[in-house]
């Protein structure tokens, strides 16, 4: 359970088995195919791979036109751009118009480390769910990662794919099977549940195992899935420990946080505690740091089942 | 069809845009009325296009980049037999299959979802990209404003497809010179265009927009030109074939009441 594999990394090796499996599957980069990955596929299939140079309004836009003609279109780039310097070209070129665009974006969350703030996207997640259409994944591990870019190809619409820069702790075994929109149910609790996304679900594990050395039980959903969100697994989990705990490398603002508290709200009122970034941009520092000053650690995340708790 | 049909084909279009516009009540006369001729040009002589199988992977590509002449989109392509001319007459009602602005995913022959100005040479790119992939001989082409190329994305995507060496995709700039807030010359001029596309590396050609016959020239020109992708810059008149229209940067985004509507079918006789 040690082995650590960045999800970037695997998106790229899941890319080439899946360029051998079907032809029209083509791959956009923006001049980022060596932190992106998708130099793997490049290397392989240079016929498929189009690099449109620093310019992602562009890249997104030739997306959508070859996937009118019936391409399977893979865009990378780093998350702040890909969802946010290209956002309208997203919105109304992709997602308005229901094509068949897959914008696998890496680089997400402060863990970009050094490069600081204007690198790090913490909000990409919130700019792609309110897209009408739109699914979209946030991976924990090589293993969800490899489920969702297949998943991607085997949906017919738009998805987005938040891949990350570290190497992450592989959570699942080769037999796991991901199903989009379904929760994975990687711990049962009684008196609250930590329901994660990203590299936050290997910390809420950690934390959970932490919690129940003080005869805490901490249920962890693992939501690879942000849209469509698996409300049925969310309310139970709201029904069976009576509090929930979310946590994510993402602005607390139009996340996970966000979506769990909308369907809490609405389906099964019980106190809700976001863990993740408060209204705030990130900075430089080594990645390990980093999710140490924005409290994206398992340490937190017990205070914030204990602090949970207290409002049941 | 000949370039005397042609001409007809182009006043029935201009007629069809004033009477849609008329009884929408909204929508963008100018540019429709300047491009109808290339358009025309386009959809009638110029395209392979089987309009009983809308999705035939064979077909020619059009990208209507600049969406606001969405009215001149509809009038060529129900002409054209894509969908039935009557039902031009629902222009942005409620429910109808003829937004505002083209929705692909709504109506028969459209290629491209636009109207948010500057992506559609982008999306062709990507469709000339694919057809070469496929092995076919399918050709692709796109109408910009000259307005629209203000927004820097049109430059990307001008750079991307002289450097894929797009041959087979084949793009005008509908120049009438004018846009909402005034002549596009005051409010930030693209001059010089034409110089513009030849130092991104395109092959440009300049013509009178109205001029069936350079219009079909220059198309001709463009099927013989490789290694890259044309340009066709096209000096037009914004409300062409309307007398008050003509040159009046009013008649941008207004529509035609009765009256006007009436008047200006009169002229198109």
């Amino acid at each position: 359970m040690t082995e650590k594999i960045a999800t970037r990394e695997a998106y790229g090796n899941t890319l080439v088995e899946l360029g051998r499996e079907n032809r029209d599957i083509v791959v956009l980069d923006a001049d980022l195919a060596k932190s992106t990955k998708t130099i793997k596929f490049k290397k392989n299939f240079p016929e498929r791979f189009f690099d449109l140079g620093i310019a992602e309004q562009n890249m997104i836009g030739t997306a959508a036109g070859l996937a009118a003609a019936g391409k399977i279109p893979f865009c990378s780039s780093f998350a702040v751009f890909a969802t946010g310097r290209a956002f309208e070209q997203v919105r109304n070129s992709v997602a308005y118009s229901g094509l068949n665009v897959k914008i696998a974006a890496s680089h997400a969350g402060v863990t970009v480390g050094e490069d600081g703030g204007s690198h790090q996207s913490v909000e990409d997640i919130a700019l792609m769910r309110v897209l009408p259409g739109m699914t979209v994944f946030v991976p924990a591990d090589a293993v969800e990662t490899a489920g969702a870019v297949r998943a991607a190809v085997s949906l017919d619409g738009p998805v987005y794919i938040r891949l990350g820069r570290p190497a992450v702790p592989v959570l699942h075994g080769p037999d796991f099977r991901f199903v989009p929109g379904k929760g994975v149910v990687l711990r049962k609790g009684k008196d609250a549940t930590v329901i994660a996304t990203g590299i936050m679900v290997s910390a809420a594990l950690e934390a959970a195992e932490l919690l129940a050395k003080e005869g805490i039980e901490a249920g962890v959903l693992d939501l690879h899935t942000i849209k469509p969100l698996d409300v049925e697994a969310v309310v139970a989990a709201a029904r069976e420990t009576g509090a929930l705990v979310t946590a994510e490398e993402h602005s607390i603002i139009g996340g996970l946080g966000s979506a769990v508290a909308e369907a809490v709200a609405e389906h099964c009122p019980v106190p809700v505690k976001r863990v993740g970034l408060p209204d705030r941009f990130g900075e430089s520092g080594a990645p390990a740091e980093l999710l140490e000053k924005f409290k994206l650690t398992p340490q937190n995340l017990v205070s914030s089942v204990k602090e949970i708790l207290t409002r049941k | 069809m000949e370039i005397k049909q042609l001409r007809a084909k182009a006043k029935e279009i201009r007629r069809h845009i004033i009477r849609m516009l008329g009884r929408a009540g909204s929508g963008h006369p100018g540019g429709s009325l300047s491009a109808a001729d290339m358009v025309t040009a386009l959809l009638f002589r110029e395209m392979r296009l089987k309009p009983s199988e809308p999705d035939w992977p064979d077909r020619d590509r059009f990208v209507m980049s600049k969406g606001h002449a969405a009215p001149l989109l509809y009038a060529a392509l129900a002409e054209r037999g894509f969908f039935p001319v009557d039902e031009l007459m629902t222009l942005r009602g409620l429910g109808s299959r003829l937004q505002g602005h083209p929705d692909m995913k709504k109506l028969p022959g459209v290629e491209m979802s636009t109207g948010s100005l500057g992506q559609g040479l982008a999306a062709a790119n990507g469709m000339a990209l694919a057809t070469r992939l496929d092995g076919k001989d399918c050709r692709v082409y796109v109408l910009l404003g000259d307005g629209e190329i203000q927004e820097g994305m049109v430059w990307e995507a001008a750079m991307a497809a002289a450097h894929y060496k797009l041959d087979h995709l084949t793009a005008f700039v509908d120049h009438n010179g004018l846009q909402i807030d005034g002549p596009v010359a005051r409010v930030m001029s693209p001059e010089p265009v034409a110089e513009k596309w030849r130092a991104f590396g395109w092959h440009t050609i300049c013509i009178d927009g109205h001029d069936m016959e350079q219009i079909l020239n220059a198309l001709s020109e463009a099927r013989t030109i490789k290694g890259r992708p044309t340009m066709i810059v096209a000096e037009t008149v914004k409300g062409k074939g309307c007398s008050f229209m003509e040159g009046q940067e009013d008649w941008h985004g207004v529509a035609p009441n009765p009256e006007e509507t009436e008047k200006a079918l009169l002229e198109m006789v």
